[in-house]
């Protein structure tokens, strides 16, 4: 453990020293020095992996030298302080960060063995196969059953009607909405409450079948209530999916993953088995953060 | 520690009393501006509108006297069983002219007569020639028949001549005033709805004027105007906006589209003249060269107000279309332009309506010609509403104020219908 440090930077040696240090360390955005990430960041047989990414917004990079694996089903947290690259490095996976002109991405990223940044990846394609749901939830203005038909309908997973109205109900049933929401599936999707509209999103996502879903902060606009109606259906949702959530909230990381991975400042600190994150950090970041010294 | 902060507290929540009631008296003060600015707006536009709309009314009802009418085969030059064409061409003035004579029989004098006769307006032998064409049983008899009255005597008996002034400054004499005040105690005189100033084009005598050439004329332009404009702006905002490249070169094609929408109509006029009228030959004074010429004027109007309308759909619904896979023209088409849609229609519609109101560009098409023909097409030669406002507003018949007014309230009309069915449309696509 205590090898596994040394071979850091030189500022979380210092931070060590005294409280005032590492407060003014933790807004640093000067050192970009090589560091090793602590932990297990790769797993065998990966849903997906990313080596070596950098990622920069115009001249800031915002991610330094990340590397991480998503095994297959399992849950991934993505927790650290503001600022720390953890959403940038979720809508690399799907290239979500394709959209903003000043995004530079750098790295090897594979989905099941299949380069996600080759020249061949189509993104339409990507996307279909890794499903998104975003912090605020961002319902289509249109029908509750428009929401989730529209992915079906542009891929052209159902052949009619029936078929059409079967995907519907199953996706909004294993968002466990339908039963609140199956009278009313021509009203708008933006009359329904926050949380409401969080599952209506997630049944959009998982709608046309994908393989991974990612999540960003997908609770951050959400009533502790609400919040915990997600948690259990992402409980549920794991037994089909790959899951990678990224939450402000450390309580909802524990609850909820399988592993979890810390970021700091762009960098990946730390990886490792949910528990032992919790329980036992290895690096003095971590621990600061967990227990609630910054953040 | 505590005995300092205490007296602190206390002064901070004295002097921040002290000031509150400086910052609502500036709170009421800026809301009584703002309330005066927008009463000082509504009374100039009242005014405006009273102004108009006084003016303007009169021009809507018309004038029409009853004359006995002997129509005689002899005077009308007609054989006895006429044919259409005869019936036509036949000599209804003098028929006319005859009757008042009858009338009036102690009008003696050439001059006098003459002013017996415009006591009728010179549409007055159509109106005969129409109804004896429609109903050729009427000839060889005597029957009492509404015929248009003169613009001139039209206006006294709609009590806008002043009796008092001295004859020489009025354009209705005092024998002419005696004939109307005896027509009129007689019940000969009516006055009715102006149907005409919604059928007849334009014409040299105030009471056969009619709008429908400039509306006609407007509306083909507009039509033109939108099926230009309107899809090519949309689209040059959408790809703009969402496909082009940032580099210098968008850069120069946004700041042109900006310039552009400064540049005076009338520049744009004497584009359309020298390039579809010399070069491309196309119609002179018609409406397709209009709307194109107005297309050209609108289109940086609906660029821009379309590409805010764009720009202003909030990202997170970008990424939701993406996120599910959807393709870059598909996240556009099914989720962006129904979400700016309204906004693309009030902009479009404030261009619209910017093009309903310029006359300055189409003066130099030529589309200012005095035209009689209602257009049947966009090739058709025509006049539009604002150029027909310049028009009467030019001329110097007393009878062309009140149809210049009337004008002007019909432009309005045109334009609040255009509003209308924008707020509809915004509506549709809100609710969607």
């Amino acid at each position: 453990m205590e090898s596994a440090d040394s071979p850091q930077s030189p500022a979380p040696a210092a931070q060590a020293a005294t409280g005032e240090k590492k407060a003014l360390d933790i807004h640093d955005h000067t050192d970009v020095g090589a560091y090793e990430t602590i932990g297990s960041p790769f797993v065998k047989n990966p849903k997906m992996s990313a080596r070596n990414v950098n990622v920069y917004y115009g001249d800031k990079q915002a991610i330094h030298d990340v590397s991480l694996d998503i095994g297959r089903n399992e849950v991934i947290a993505m927790i650290g302080p503001s600022g720390c690259g953890k959403s940038t490095f979720l809508r690399t996976l799907n290239r979500m960060n394709d959209i903003i002109p000043i995004c530079r991405v750098q790295g090897d990223f594979s989905l099941d063995g299949d380069n996600i940044y080759g020249a061949d990846q189509d993104t339409v394609l990507l996307r279909a196969r890794v499903g998104m749901v975003f912090q605020k939830p961002n319902p289509f203005p249109k029908s509750i059953y428009e929401n989730v038909a529209y992915g079906p309908r542009i891929h052209g997973l159902a052949h009619n009607k029936t078929e059409m109205d079967e995907i519907v109900e199953n996706s909004l049933r294993r968002a466990s909405l339908f039963s609140e929401v199956k009278d009313q599936l021509d009203k708008p999707g933006t009359g329904l409450s926050g949380g409401q509209q969080q599952r209506l999103c997630i049944a959009r996502a998982i709608a046309v079948s994908p393989e991974v879903i990612l999540m960003d902060e997908p609770c951050s606009a959400l009533d502790p209530i609400a919040t915990a109606r997600i948690e259990e259906l992402i409980d549920e949702l794991k037994e089909n999916y790959t899951i990678a959530i990224v939450t402000h909230s450390m309580q909802q990381a524990a609850r909820v993953s399988e592993r979890t991975a810390y970021f700091h400042l762009g960098k990946l600190i730390e990886v490792g088995a949910t528990k032992q994150v919790f329980t036992m950090p290895k690096h003095e970041l971590t621990e600061n953060y967990i227990t609630g010294r910054f953040g | 520690m505590n005995n300092t902060s205490k007296p602190d507290t206390f002064k901070h929540s004295e002097a921040i009393k002290a000031s509150l009631k400086k910052r609502y008296a500036r709170e009421r003060r800026f809301q009584w501006y703002g309330r005066l600015a927008v009463l000082t707006g509504f009374v100039f536009l009242f005014i405006l509108l009273f102004d108009i709309v006084s003016k303007g009314y009169p021009a809507f009802t018309q004038q029409f006297i009853k004359v006995s009418i002997n129509l005689d085969l002899d005077q009308l030059d007609l054989p006895p069983n006429a044919t259409q064409e005869q019936l036509f061409s036949a000599n209804y003035l003098g028929v006319i002219k005859a009757s008042l004579r009858e009338m009036f029989p102690d009008v003696s004098g050439r001059k006098d007569k003459q002013q017996l006769y415009r006591l009728l307006s010179v549409g007055a032998e159509y109106n005969l020639r129409d109804r004896v064409i429609e109903n050729p049983k009427l000839l060889g008899h005597t029957t009492d028949i509404w015929l248009r009255a003169h613009s001139e005597s039209g206006s006294y008996l709609k009590g806008q001549v002043d009796a008092a002034m001295p004859e020489s400054d009025r354009r209705v004499k005092d024998l002419q005033i005696g004939w109307l005040e005896e027509l009129k105690a007689e019940g000969r005189t009516e006055s009715r709805f102006n149907v005409a100033f919604f059928t007849n084009g334009d014409s040299r005598e105030p009471e056969m004027a009619g709008i429908r050439v400039a509306l006609y004329g407007s509306f083909f332009t507009l039509l033109v105007t939108f099926a230009i404009a309107f899809p090519i702006g949309v689209f040059s905002a959408v790809y703009l906006e969402e496909f082009a490249p940032r580099n210098r070169l968008t850069d120069l094609i946004e700041i042109n589209i900006n310039n552009l929408a400064a540049v005076p109509s009338i520049v744009f006029g004497l584009l359309g003249l020298a390039v579809f009228i010399n070069f491309f030959d196309l119609p002179r004074s018609a409406p397709l060269v209009g709307g194109i010429v107005l297309s050209l004027m609108t289109l940086p109007t609906i660029i821009i107000t379309s590409r805010a309308a764009i720009q202003s759909v909030s990202p997170s619904i970008r990424e939701a279309a993406l996120g599910v896979g959807a393709s870059k023209l598909q996240t556009v088409f099914h989720h962006v332009l129904p979400v700016a849609m309204p906004g693309i229609l009030t902009g479009s519609i404030i261009g619209m309506a910017q093009a309903l109101g310029e006359s300055a560009p189409l003066l130099m098409i030529g589309m200012v010609a005095f035209i009689m023909d209602v257009p049947g097409g966009v090739t058709d030669p025509a006049t539009v509403l604002p150029v027909q406002v310049y028009l009467w507003a030019d001329s110097p018949e007393r009878g062309f104020t009140e149809k210049t007014s009337a004008a002007i309230m019909v432009l309005m009309g045109f334009l609040i219908v255009m509003n209308a069915l924008a707020v509809y449309l915004r509506k549709r696509f809100e609710l969607k």
